[in-house]
């Protein structure tokens, strides 16, 4: 039942919430819905038995498909990083003002409804519902709320991962083909007749569209583009969340699926994998607006997970599951960080920026801190992350992992070189005033502060809560 | 039979209805309770209450499969009505024998959902046609719908010369007109046997004739010009109800015909469907008129339809195109309805609309999204069951994909119109809008969410 409560919850608050007027009342309507989502999830994960985790009803039977979503080992860690995260987002954001907010707040609400569902949902004709499911209240919201470019750049974004969808789909439709049962159940799909040969198509079709949606390289141009205009809380959900579906779906549905062929192809698309992290990091030295600057150095980050996924060995597979909610943490802290900075200033550029660290002494220690994150220092959550994913990426290939290694310093370069540019050097005439960030994303990033200091201590919980799905792909494959 | 005889009546009774009266408003509401009144006739010949008994020597064979095809057509026709009534009188003078012409339609697709012989099918598409070209000329004094007439009324009897000229080959070939039953076509010609040149010659052309009919390429080019020129609410009618019962019968006629082009037929239809899905898609991209657009994109389903032509052999195919004809239908005449609501048809025309009308762009939005085939509308079980079918029927992968990639461009130009009115700005003037129609409206759109989510609602009714 948890599950379905996790997605009935935030579905009402998303469409009452279109009936609200107020700005004030819109954000606290789905502020409240997002937190009781987030007790849900926490109470139904560490306190109900795993009888409740589950949930199966009759949906198109003649077809085969079903109405059938589970909290496993895989998807609980994701549920929680959604969970948290809207909240986290709504509170953050909250001085923002949005023309029409009912339905911003509410178009936030289904993109919950969305995410959940995608990693619940154990029915692959259900799964490519929720998956576009949560693409259109995002299309939404960044293109109405979003930056000067944004319908053109949100509208590729679309385009880009409906194509990718699509192919799903067709993939979906071959595979459904060779399942004994003639049903898109999970289970029936991970038992299927396809030989080694046979599997590399439909991996193919579905790997294309998961590429899309991490982004690989060179598939993630939409990207910067789509971060850098959409507003900055559906820029949280996009780069904090949605990015995870792919490194998920990977995981859940082509991993157990085609063993084979992600055996058979790992090499070329982990090449990809680090050529993209580098390149990434490369641009994102050049950067000069914080926003495309986070930008690159997720597709950087996500990089490293797609390319420790398909170098398998368990400690790789749990390090990336445990670097996805850590690196979903740490980068909508970072926009927060981005979002103060343009809404009290009204710049991005790194150029106009510097001298903050005087000027707004608690917002300086919370981005250093972030920062440090975000390149991976020891006492940090991602250090554990990445100290497992380079573990599963060493014993794949020495060479991998030391280019790799590349794209770690490069990481180091942009993200100190933003700090410096921010926080030091000589006050500018724009930061001449500057002020400290407001209470409400003041206490959101301690929050986050918190965790990442926490979780880099003592990341027991995190690998606690992924071991049993690890083990149970290790079996499968 | 009910279906037939009923529709036919109204039609007469909507002929003298103009005597009578010249009250649009009585006009339209007997044309709606008409259509209530087909609708219950088919139920229960349907649910073997009532039917004629006419000894039609199996020139005519009701089946559930086509029965049902009716009840979707007349349903679709009563939301239409209900729709776009209002506006059907304000095309012209003469608005009782527009509903008569309608009802006219019906008749033809009655018989095209039942016809057992190649002879009741060319009746049925005459039927069906002829009153066709009078409603595309039905607004005199524009010049367009003129034109549009013209060329349609031309262009269609050059195609039915063509249709009977393959028939009358198929018969010259064979002694008779049956196909569908027992030892029609099927029967002459076994496998190891070379099918004699004549036969072959008239399935090409009656082919050929049926893509002119349905809108598929390369016989596709009079469907721009006269979707745009006819009136808009005749547009609606003609590339929804009308094209829907097109391809049932093309689809109904070449069930068991196929075999007889053996190899070929593969051939035939792959470039049917390529050629007619690329030219929908991607002419409909560069379309500044909203309604061109949406002539193109008439084309484009067609290609999607004749997915189920390629794999009709298969369960899944033939469910998949009444729930395409349902879909599709419904997204069409909802569009069309606010289209009509609108004095500037190009996509400017469109912006701001949500400001202004948010439920007419909530609607065209869902019937939007419907037509692009995106989960949770009606649209995507469409797109589902056709292909699903052609895969089954173990049809070539590249075939489905190139398809699912011209989805993909759909997209763009469906979606330029979800832009404009959601994200330009603009003051589009409207018609007078009343809050039935806009009550209509959103009933529509809850049912295209609905058939999205449970396709089986409608489906089931097919089994028992």
């Amino acid at each position: 039942m948890i599950p379905v409560l996790l997605l009935f919850i935030p579905l009402v608050a998303g469409i009452l919430g279109f009936f609200i007027k107020d700005q004030k009342a819109a954000s606290n309507w789905a502020i409240v819905a997002s937190v009781i989502t987030l007790l849900t999830a926490v109470i139904g994960i560490y306190a109900m038995p795993a009888s409740m985790h589950q949930y199966q009803a009759t949906w198109l039977p003649s077809i085969g498909a079903s109405f059938s979503v589970a909290l496993d080992g895989m998807s609980k860690m994701l549920v929680l990083l959604t969970a948290i995260s809207m909240p986290l987002i709504l509170i953050a954001t909250r001085n923002n003002n949005y023309s029409n907010p009912g339905a911003f707040y509410a178009l936030m609400s289904l993109a919950q409804v969305g995410l959940i569902g995608v990693f619940v949902s154990m029915d692959a004709l259900l799964f490519y519902f929720f998956w576009e499911l949560a693409l259109i209240p995002v299309y939404f919201l960044s293109s109405i709320w979003g930056g000067e470019k944004r319908i053109a750049v949100t509208f590729k974004f679309f385009i880009y991962t409906f194509v990718g969808s699509l192919l799903m789909l067709v993939g979906i439709l071959l595979v459904y083909l060779h399942t004994k049962d003639h049903s898109f159940a999970w289970s029936s799909f991970t038992n299927t007749d396809l030989t080694s040969g046979e599997e590399a198509l439909p991996f193919f079709l579905f790997f294309i569209a998961f590429a899309i949606k991490m982004p690989i390289f060179p598939l993630h141009t939409w990207q910067p583009d789509a971060y850098e205009q959409a507003p900055t809380a559906s820029t949280m959900v996009l780069s904090g969340v949605m990015v995870k579906m792919g490194l998920f779906a990977v995981i859940r549905w082509v991993l157990p699926l085609f063993p084979f062929a992600a055996h058979q192809f790992a090499m070329p698309i982990i090449i990809l994998s680090v050529v993209g992290m580098i390149y990434a990091s490369l641009i994102a030295i050049k950067q000069d607006d914080i926003k495309r600057l986070i930008a690159y150095s997720s597709i950087a980050h996500i990089g490293l997970m797609a390319a420790a996924i398909f170098a398998g060995g368990s400690l790789g597979l749990q390090g990336v599951q445990v670097q996805m909610f850590n690196h979903g943490i740490n980068v909508i802290g970072l926009w927060i960080l981005a979002n103060a900075i343009e809404n009290t200033l009204g710049t991005r550029k790194l150029s106009e920026l510097g001298g903050l660290a005087t000027k707004a002494p608690t917002m300086a220690i919370l981005f250093v801190v972030l920062a440090f994150a975000n390149i991976a220092l020891p006492l940090t959550n991602a250090f554990i992350g990445e100290f497992l994913l380079f573990n599963g990426l060493f014993q794949y290939n020495i060479w991998i992992a030391a280019a790799a290694g590349v794209g770690i310093i490069l990481g180091a370069v942009y993200t100190l070189q933003m700090v410096q540019k921010v926080l030091f050097g000589e006050v500018s005439a724009i930061t001449a005033n500057a002020t400290e960030i407001n209470c409400y994303s003041k206490w959101v990033l301690i929050v986050i502060v918190v965790a990442v200091i926490a979780l880099g201590v003592y990341p027991q919980p995190l690998i606690d809560l992924t071991k049993d799905s690890v083990n149970a792909l290790l079996v499968i494959k | 039979m009910n279906a037939i005889i009923v529709s036919a009546l109204l039609g007469v009774v909507m002929m003298f209805s103009g005597i009578f009266t010249t009250n649009k408003t009585i006009i339209k509401n007997i044309a709606t309770v008409g259509m209530l009144v087909l609708l219950a006739a088919n139920l229960m010949e349907m649910n073997n209450l009532f039917s004629f008994d006419i000894n039609t020597h199996d020139l005519i064979v009701t089946q559930r499969y086509g029965l049902f095809f009716n009840c979707i057509a007349y349903g679709a026709t009563f939301i239409y009505l209900v729709l776009s009534g209002n506006d059907i009188t304000e095309v012209g003078v003469n608005v009782a024998e527009y509903f008569a012409l309608i009802f006219f339609v019906l008749c033809g697709v009655a018989i095209l959902s039942s016809f057992n012989g190649l002879l009741m099918l060319f009746i049925g598409v005459e039927i069906l046609s002829i009153p066709l070209y009078i409603l595309t000329g039905s607004d005199k004094r524009n010049l367009k719908s003129n034109e549009a007439s013209l060329k349609y009324f031309l262009m269609g009897s050059f195609s039915t010369g063509i249709m009977l000229m393959g028939i009358a080959l198929m018969y010259g070939a064979t002694g008779n007109f049956g196909m569908v039953h027992g030892a029609g076509l099927r029967g002459v010609v076994t496998a190891s046997q070379q099918p004699p040149y004549l036969l072959v010659a008239g399935v090409i052309l009656l082919f050929a004739a049926m893509s002119f009919k349905v809108s598929a390429a390369p016989f596709h080019f009079w469907t721009p010009d006269v979707y745009d020129g006819a009136p808009s609410v005749f547009t609606s009618f003609m590339s929804t109800i009308v094209k829907a019962a097109g391809m049932l019968a093309f689809i109904r006629v070449f069930e068991n015909q196929y075999t007889i082009l053996g190899p070929t037929w593969h051939i035939i239809v792959d470039f049917a469907i390529v050629s007619t899905l690329l030219i929908g898609n991607i002419t409909a991209v560069f379309q500044q008129s909203v309604k061109r657009m949406l002539a193109y994109s008439s084309i484009a389903q067609a290609g999607f339809m004749l997915f189920a032509l390629y794999a009709s052999n298969t369960e899944i195919a033939k469910e998949g195109i009444l729930l395409y004809a349902a879909a599709y239908s419904l997204a069409t005449i909802s569009i069309f309805a606010v289209l009509i609501k609108l004095h500037d048809y190009t996509l400017d025309g469109f912006n701001g609309l949500a400001k202004k009308e948010p439920v007419l762009a909530f609607a065209a939005t869902v019937s939007l999204l419907s037509l692009s085939g995106i989960p949770l509308t009606a649209g995507f079980f469409a797109k589902y069951y056709v292909l699903a079918g052609a895969l089954q029927a173990g049809g070539a992968l590249w075939l489905i994909i190139v398809a699912v990639l011209l989805a993909a461009v759909s997209v763009y130009y469906y979606f330029r119109v979800i832009q404009a009115m959601y994200f330009k700005e603009g003051d589009p003037q409207t018609l007078p809008i009343t809050g039935g129609f806009k009550a209509a409206l959103i009933a529509v759109a809850a049912l295209i969410v609905l058939l999205g989510i449970w396709p089986s609602l409608l489906l089931s009714w097919l089994y028992f």
